[in-house]
């Protein structure tokens, strides 16, 4: 089962080409992640995906019907994307936030139904913000407002949620809990969450199924315990590696090679610090 | 900056060059502002008036009017050029330039204040007041410019220019409702003129022009260094504060200078540093110069024009350098700047 | 108290905001206030109980006259222009999400001084009478707003769409070049239309009359209606592009009739109460600061702020320089400036 396809799908802005020809299958009830380099087009791919971005050529197929020609609402109602670091206007207020999540399903006199209220309720329960409700979302800390713009995101009750970069700009504690949120919603909630990292290790720990897109095209995809080889790396990012068990979680892991500093032996490194 | 420089000067040799021909052409025009207008006089007319001056109608005009014309008009559309230029270089702002950073407008203000609160009807009076309102101008929205971290963004920059401009016309407005023969006197200047001014004045203002030419002629290399960014620019050991300042004064000197003789003349200062990147690129030291020549023949030549459109009474020149420079304008603000 | 409390009948289904409730209350007293204050200050001192008085009473003494023909109908237009204003500003500054946009800025007013100065000019005689009546002076310069604001509108389409950014540098382009004919237009006509297209521009409730002020009402509450309908697109429009698309809605159309309503409230203000500036600017972020930025309350609580500076600058200029009178668009700015400069000082790192 397919959430998402794409035929032929050339990107890009301008005269320049970014993405070119690519057929694309996001599993369904799946945690896609996409990598790649700076400008590989990862961001792009995933804007085009929801439509922010209008294809040069080829087309985006959702529910077997190309998104151009569906009304915007209805696509709404199935796909909701996260923007890379949205910024939320001046003195609004968590719940005046989440409730904008509600716009596809509202009209001008029915803005508050009783399915509307359900929903966003339940957005802020699930993503821990029921509590800071009536704060302004430009008060909250880094964590906290990403949470707020996820529980948006859930209150649009989409199938499928796509999200650039969720983690940018947030510490290693809290890129671990947006994670973790976002991999309870898949699990519990069987949504289908696609998603642009940056790290690969997270884009490993947690990714069903990876899309490495590299040289205007995809390089390779698929379960990442397998496809995620010192060959991968070179290739999509340019750097040599050492790839090994997460000691944790069993999944892939990079180890970048470099050229300088603090190179001791590594396998009595721990001891000598002993 | 531009992605098709297709004009584009790449060698030293070939700038000097174009430096010497843009002189001939400036020579040209003032030449070409002598003779043109209503009155017909030609080139013998103009020596015999030097040599033989007979008190003739056509002599007195080529004393008393047209070269102070054509001598104010290069003058005053070089100064505004380079003033831009400058503005352009140090804000990292492609709309930046004295008429939309207020300082025409602040020069309006204290010449109607000069008018209505103190009474004052000379036109040399009007002079100095400008100078002290475009000072003024300079000061508050270079202040406004150094707020923050890294300086106000473009945009920012931009509406604060525009709220500076709105506020200062506001209130010459405000000062002209209540009394409408001060109106009569100042809409004369308000309009922004290179015609009636007399040669006293531009002799007056002068050195302060001059200065500002030659200082911005030396500080282009800095501007360089300072247009990548201030945190670069310290970082490579400039003094930033120290070179923010004289470019300060130095447009205090041109721009100020400029509206004193002539009032408020716009999109000068936004259009020509522009085309004189497209000719020699982005380095200060060749932009500079470019754009004191190309504003000198633009100004030079919307005055004559303004002689043609609506003869025998002329459009000030204010308006045709709107008309001419707004388009210019738009053009750049679609093609976008950095937010 | 809850802050959110839903109100719901049958279909109709909207999400209150309590304290939002109270400010726009408190701030309809407030005005009322202000109204009563202003009619009773000026050469005439009326107390506030007469004021009242005078107000429902139909005698014809001097007080009456006072209040109901003269004073009235001014602040009445200084309620509304200043609300028009101010609601304009707020839709701008939701869709550009930069608090720095105004309808003054953006050459709406500008356009409007263009029109009336042309129309001055233009339908005057040689002995410098109208040749039309006065009347249509609001439509000119109703026009003049309109029809700018479009063409800033089409001027910032590009690759199919507006940028908001773009739509305020081309606004202040346009805004400059507007001026330039306007100060040629005041050259070259004669000095009675100069000085009267001057006290325009600046802007005044001066000499309000009944009849402007019947027909400000019902087009600012027409438009006050339309815009209800909007504020749900204005409320997605203002989380930005990306999000504004991702909640299904169709960002150009919106856009369009966003700035319609928004260049018409400038427009029916300016038409009637000239270029009063920066109150466009200032009301909507007063009042972003008391109820936030969701545009159901932001509305009506601009508006009113809106409207309350403009009724107090007008009473500040009719009297503190008495026997003088400013302009109120004088004494706007002279505060709006310095507002402005704050705001920017305030967002200096952003």
């Amino acid at each position: 089962m397919d959430a998402i396809r794409t035929n032929a799908l050339t990107l890009g802005y301008g005269e320049e080409d970014i993405i070119e020809e690519l057929d694309l299958v996001i599993p369904k009830g799946k945690i896609t992640v996409f990598i790649g380099g700076n400008g590989s087009g990862k961001s792009t791919l995933l804007r085009s995906l929801a439509r922010l971005l209008k294809p040069k050529e080829g087309s985006v197929v959702l529910d077997g019907a190309d998104i151009a020609r569906t009304p915007t609402k209805k696509i709404a109602q199935k796909l909701s994307i996260l923007p890379q670091s949205p910024v939320a206007p001046e003195g609004l207020t968590v719940l005046e936030l989440v409730k904008q999540g509600r716009y596809p399903y509202q009209s001008w006199l029915n803005q508050w139904s009783e399915k509307d209220e359900k929903a966003v309720q339940r957005a802020m329960e699930v993503t821990g913000v029921k509590d800071l409700s009536e704060r302004k979302v430009d008060s909250l800390s880094g964590g906290q407002r990403q949470r707020a713009w996820i529980a948006m995101n859930l209150a649009q009750d989409t199938d499928i949620i796509l999200l650039d970069e969720p983690t940018t700009y947030l510490d290693l504690t809290h890129q671990i809990d947006i994670l973790d949120l976002l991999s309870d919603l898949n699990e519990e909630e069987n949504r289908t969450i696609v998603m642009v990292l940056h790290d690969i290790n997270l884009a490993c720990r947690y990714a069903d199924h990876i899309v490495a897109i590299s040289n205007k095209t995809i390089y390779h995809q698929g379960d990442p315990d397998t496809i995620v080889t010192p060959e991968l790396v070179a290739n999509v990012f340019g750097l040599r590696c050492q790839i090994m068990n997460d000691p944790h979680s069993g999944t892939p892991m990079c180890i970048p090679f470099s050229r300088g500093r603090r190179k001791k032996d590594a396998s009595h490194a721990r001891k000598m610090d002993a | 900056m531009w992605k098709g420089n297709f004009i584009m000067i790449e060698k030293n040799k070939g700038k000097w060059i174009g430096l010497g021909i843009g002189s001939i052409i400036v020579l040209f025009f003032m030449w070409g502002s002598v003779i043109w207008g209503l009155t017909k006089i030609d080139t013998q007319m103009v020596i015999d008036s030097f040599l033989r001056f007979d008190g003739s109608n056509e002599h007195i005009i080529i004393q008393d009017t047209r070269i102070p014309r054509s001598l104010i008009a290069a003058a005053v559309g070089a100064s505004l050029a380079m003033a831009g230029a400058i503005m352009q270089g140090i804000t990292n702002n492609p709309l930046a330039s004295p008429s939309i950073f207020g300082v025409n407008a602040g020069a309006s203000f204290f010449v109607v204040l000069g008018i209505t609160a103190f009474g004052m009807t000379s036109l040399m009076s009007f002079t100095w007041l400008a100078f002290l309102g475009a000072t003024l101008a300079v000061i508050i929205v270079y202040s406004l410019g150094t707020l923050g971290k890294d300086g106000l963004t473009p945009i920012k920059m931009t509406l604060a220019g525009a709220a500076i401009a709105a506020l200062f016309s506001s209130l010459t407005q405000g000062m002209l409702t209540l009394n409408e023969q001060s109106l009569d006197q100042a809409l004369f200047w308000l309009a922004g003129s290179v015609q009636g001014r007399d040669l006293n004045i531009l002799t007056a203002v002068f050195p302060y022009i001059l200065t500002g030419l030659v200082a911005s002629l030396l500080i282009g290399k800095q501007i360089n260094v300072l247009a990548m960014g201030e945190d670069l620019a310290k970082g490579l050991g400039q003094k930033t504060w120290l070179i923010k300042v004289l470019a300060a004064l130095t447009i205090v000197l041109l721009a100020g200078g400029a509206v004193a003789v002539a009032g408020p003349i716009g999109f000068i200062g936004i259009v020509i540093p522009h085309v004189a990147r497209w000719m020699v690129g982005i380095d200060y030291r060749w932009v500079i110069p470019y754009s004191g020549m190309l504003g000198a023949v633009l100004l030079l030549i919307a005055d004559i024009g303004a002689r043609y459109i609506i003869m025998p009474a002329e459009v000030p020149v204010g308006v045709m350098t709107a008309v001419i420079g707004v388009p210019f304008f738009i053009y750049i603000a679609r093609r976008g700047i950095n937010e | 108290m809850k802050r959110y409390v839903p109100f719901r009948i049958g279909n109709i289904s909207f999400l209150m905001n309590y304290r939002s409730i109270a400010y726009v209350v408190g701030l309809v007293l407030l005005t009322i206030v202000l109204i009563i204050l202003s009619l009773g200050i000026g050469q005439l001192n009326v107390s506030p109980i007469e004021v009242v008085r005078a107000l429902f009473d139909s005698s014809t003494d001097m007080n009456n006259l006072v209040v109901q023909s003269f004073r009235m109908p001014r602040v009445l237009m200084a309620l509304f222009a200043g609300a028009g204003l101010a609601v304009s500003g707020a839709i701008l500054q939701g869709m550009i999400r930069n608090p720095l946009a105004s309808p003054d800025i953006i050459g709406i007013t500008g356009g409007a001084a263009f029109a009336t100065v042309g129309f001055l000019a233009f339908f005057s005689d040689r002995s410098n009478t109208l040749t039309v009546s006065i009347q249509w002076l609001p439509l000119a310069s109703f026009i003049g707003a309109i029809v700018t604001g479009f063409l800033v509108y089409f001027l910032a389409w590009k690759n199919g769409g507006i940028k908001p950014m773009r739509l305020v540098l081309i606004g202040i382009g346009v805004s400059a070049a507007v001026q330039a004919f306007t100060t040629m237009i005041m050259i070259l006509g004669p000095i009675f239309t100069a000085s009267r297209a001057n006290i325009w521009i600046t802007g005044s409730v001066n000499g309000a009359n009944w009849s402007e002020v019947w027909t400000i009402i019902p087009w600012f509450f027409l438009l006050m209606a339309i815009l209800f309908v909007y504020v749900r697109r204005l409320n997605v429009q203002e989380l930005g592009e990306d999000l504004a698309a991702n909640a299904g809605s169709l960002i150009q159309r919106d856009r369009f009739m966003l700035i319609t309503l928004s260049t018409s409230l400038a427009g029916i203000a300016v038409a009637f109460a000239g270029g009063i500036g920066f109150v466009g600017l200032m009301a909507p972020h007063i009042a972003r600061r008391l109820v936030g930025s969701s545009f159901g309350s932001l509305i009506p609580v601009s508006a009113l702020v809106g409207g309350c500076i403009v009724i107090t600058a007008d009473l500040i200029a009719r009297t503190a320089f008495a026997p003088l009178e400013v302009p109120v668009g004088v004494l706007t700015s002279a505060i709006g400036a310095p507002y402005f400069i704050y705001l920017l000082y305030k967002s200096r790192n952003q």
